[in-house]
């Protein structure tokens, strides 16, 4: 059975997959169904606060009477855009510190898995608080820049980088090791290949489905964390809407509006249920013999 | 054995350093330093009195030089004192600690007693509807952001049934007694403990299932070992030892939930207080509940090793590193 059938048995990581690509699609088209509704997603109107549903605004409006609807897509985006762009980012760090400590093996890697066991064994979530506290200007970087918009959601995808990249490097590391020792990268050595070269073309390639896995399998972790980082107020910073700090809004008006703080922290638990999915699905059909896991 | 532990514990030694250098640096490159504070709350500063503020208490001193001054204090029992609260940070930081001991270790006990038995239940009979339902409520269970699940909570118990505090530690004139606080314990409790059985279960049963493959039961199911015994006594004991150390090794996210729960709740433990004391520019509790922190989580994982050699007597330590 090829790969691709075996992920089509498992019936909850097909279901978690499509429902994905309908999730992608509708933050995609986002500004189209703002333009198609005739809501905008920053239009504050004070008359129109805490509106029930209706045609113009679907789920209702918030305190600043902004359309909830489009809000949660432009959330969307934001959440999504963060999860996979730090999730790829922690698996190219995980993957050159892995390589590098399986295939050089000795002191290298000595060093570099007591630095991966350092990494795991620190309390992630207040260092990571510290992180995004830390003043950009103080770096050196131009104050411009420093104080834009869009810094809070680049800072938080290499934060979340920074600590996300342990598991990939440790599966990178064992997978390496073993196939360092194969026939067709001895054959490659002998016929004078560069370490580069090796890692590169010979063993990657070989170590690419647990690198899928454990990325797949991380995206839900990572939207997790930028979920509590945007609700502490640490995250991606307002206007701009992330389903993490439109929660942190609704939270002082669970009294009167209690419905706004179900829709963004459903849209968080559903994206991350569905992407854990994928990734047990992956890894059954990625890696048949790791049949201990799940079915 | 007594070697391996002195070796582990010098060297969580070297990693406590290190990170405290690491935090001492990364507070140090937070908005604002203590003299901005000041300046803040009196407008008659002028630029001159602010340099020679900072002189005075050492700001203008590198970083490094600052660092060696503040870790001999330490050394010597000297934490300094909590801007927010006034008073030395120990003073500050012992309560809050205890509070969290027993948070953490209330939902530790209960998950555990919820996801061995459904583990096990669930290495039973693998791949039937009843494995695929408990596995379902597991991966809910992992994925559900713990914030949000403490808002559930609240919208359901404190404000539509209004049976529980909304947050909190103890009654208005109460004596703080536990049956007082008991209240106000169970919706902080029950949070982290329901986001931790999922993934504790899925363990729990892999181990198991890994167990009930082994060649010693078959041998024990043929020498006529009732069932019952054969799981509970044989495959769940060899079972616990990677259970043991999963929870060990998660002292770390553990702490990063309590965060979490406790800013929720407004339950006065060492999460809340380090968050609050990032936000609020307290530096000396911010470093020193930061390097507790990593201290407890460096002793689960010191726990962890010594755990693992004293359930499994085949593993030794002569050069472990693999």
């Amino acid at each position: 059975m090829t790969a691709w059938r075996r992920f089509l048995t498992h019936r909850a990581a097909v279901v978690s997959l499509i429902l994905l690509v309908l999730l992608a699609a509708a933050a995609l088209a986002a500004p189209l169904i703002e333009a198609a509704l005739g809501v905008d997603a920053n239009a504050v109107s004070l008359l129109d606060r805490f509106g029930p549903p209706s045609a113009a605004n679907w789920l209702g409006t918030d305190e600043l009477g902004r359309d909830v609807l489009v809000r949660l897509l432009h959330g969307g985006r934001v959440s999504l855009f963060v999860g996979l762009a730090a999730a790829v980012g922690s698996a190219v760090i995980g993957t050159v510190i892995g390589l590098a400590a399986g295939f050089y093996g000795g002191r290298v890697d000595g060093f570099l898995m007591r630095l991966t066991d350092g990494v795991i064994a620190l309390p992630l979530l207040p260092l990571l608080i510290v992180l995004a506290a830390v003043d950009l200007g103080k770096l050196g970087l131009p104050a411009g820049l420093a104080q834009s918009d869009q810094v809070s959601l680049y800072r938080i995808i290499v934060i979340v980088a920074l600590g996300g990249w342990t598991t990939v490097a440790r599966l990178v590391r064992g997978a390496a090791l073993s196939v360092r020792r194969r026939e067709f990268v001895r054959a490659a050595v002998a016929l004078g290949a560069s370490d580069t070269r090796l890692m590169l073309v010979h063993i990657l390639p070989n170590v690419a489905s647990p690198i899928v896995v454990a990325t797949t399998l991380s995206i839900g972790n990572i939207i997790l964390l930028e979920s509590v980082l945007s609700f502490l107020g640490l995250g991606i910073q307002p206007p701009l809407p992330s389903w993490g700090n439109m929660l942190t809004n609704a939270q002082e008006l669970i009294w009167s509006a209690p419905m706004l703080a179900i829709y963004p922290g459903l849209l968080i638990f559903v994206t991350v249920i569905a992407f854990n999915f994928v990734g047990d699905g992956l890894q059954d059909a990625l890696d048949p013999r790791s049949g201990g896991t799940r079915r | 054995m007594l070697r391996f532990a002195a070796v582990r514990l010098l060297q969580a030694i070297v990693v406590l350093l290190i990170m405290s250098f690491l935090i001492y640096g990364l507070i140090g490159l937070m908005p604002g330093d203590p003299i901005d504070l000041m300046i803040n709350a009196d407008p008659n500063v002028t630029a001159a009195d602010a340099a020679r503020l900072r002189a005075l208490y050492g700001l203008d001193q590198p970083i490094w030089e600052r660092y060696l001054n503040w870790l001999t204090a330490a050394l010597q029992g000297d934490f300094g004192y909590s801007r927010l609260f006034s008073r030395p940070v120990p003073e500050v930081l012992a309560p809050r600690l205890l509070n969290t001991l027993l948070l953490l270790g209330m939902s530790l006990v209960l998950s555990l007693m919820v996801a061995i038995p459904l583990g096990v239940f669930a290495a039973r009979r693998p791949n039937t509807a009843t494995d695929t339902a408990i596995n379902l409520a597991c991966f809910a269970g992992i994925s559900v952001p713990p914030f949000w699940l403490a808002l559930l909570f609240i919208i359901l118990f404190a404000v539509v049934l209004g049976v529980l505090p909304a947050g909190g530690m103890a009654p208005v004139g109460g004596d703080g007694g536990l049956w007082e606080r008991l209240p106000y314990l169970v919706m902080p409790v029950a949070t982290l403990t329901l986001v931790s059985i999922g993934g504790y279960t899925r363990f729990v049963r892999a181990a198991v299932m890994e167990q009930l493959r082994q060649d010693y039961i078959r041998t024990a199911r043929a020498k006529g070992v009732p069932e019952r015994s054969v799981v509970w006594r044989h495959a769940l004991r060899n079972a616990m030892i990677p259970v043991v150390t999963i929870v060990a090794l998660g002292f770390g996210s553990l702490f990063s939930g309590a965060l979490v729960t406790e800013s929720m709740f407004a339950y006065l433990g060492m999460g809340k207080l380090i968050y609050d004391s990032i936000l609020g520019n307290d530096y000396n509790i911010a470093l020193v509940g930061l390097l507790l922190a990593t201290l407890m989580t460096l002793a689960g994982n010191l726990l962890a090793d010594l755990g693992y050699a004293a359930l499994d007597p085949r593993i030794t330590f002569t050069e472990t590193r693999t």
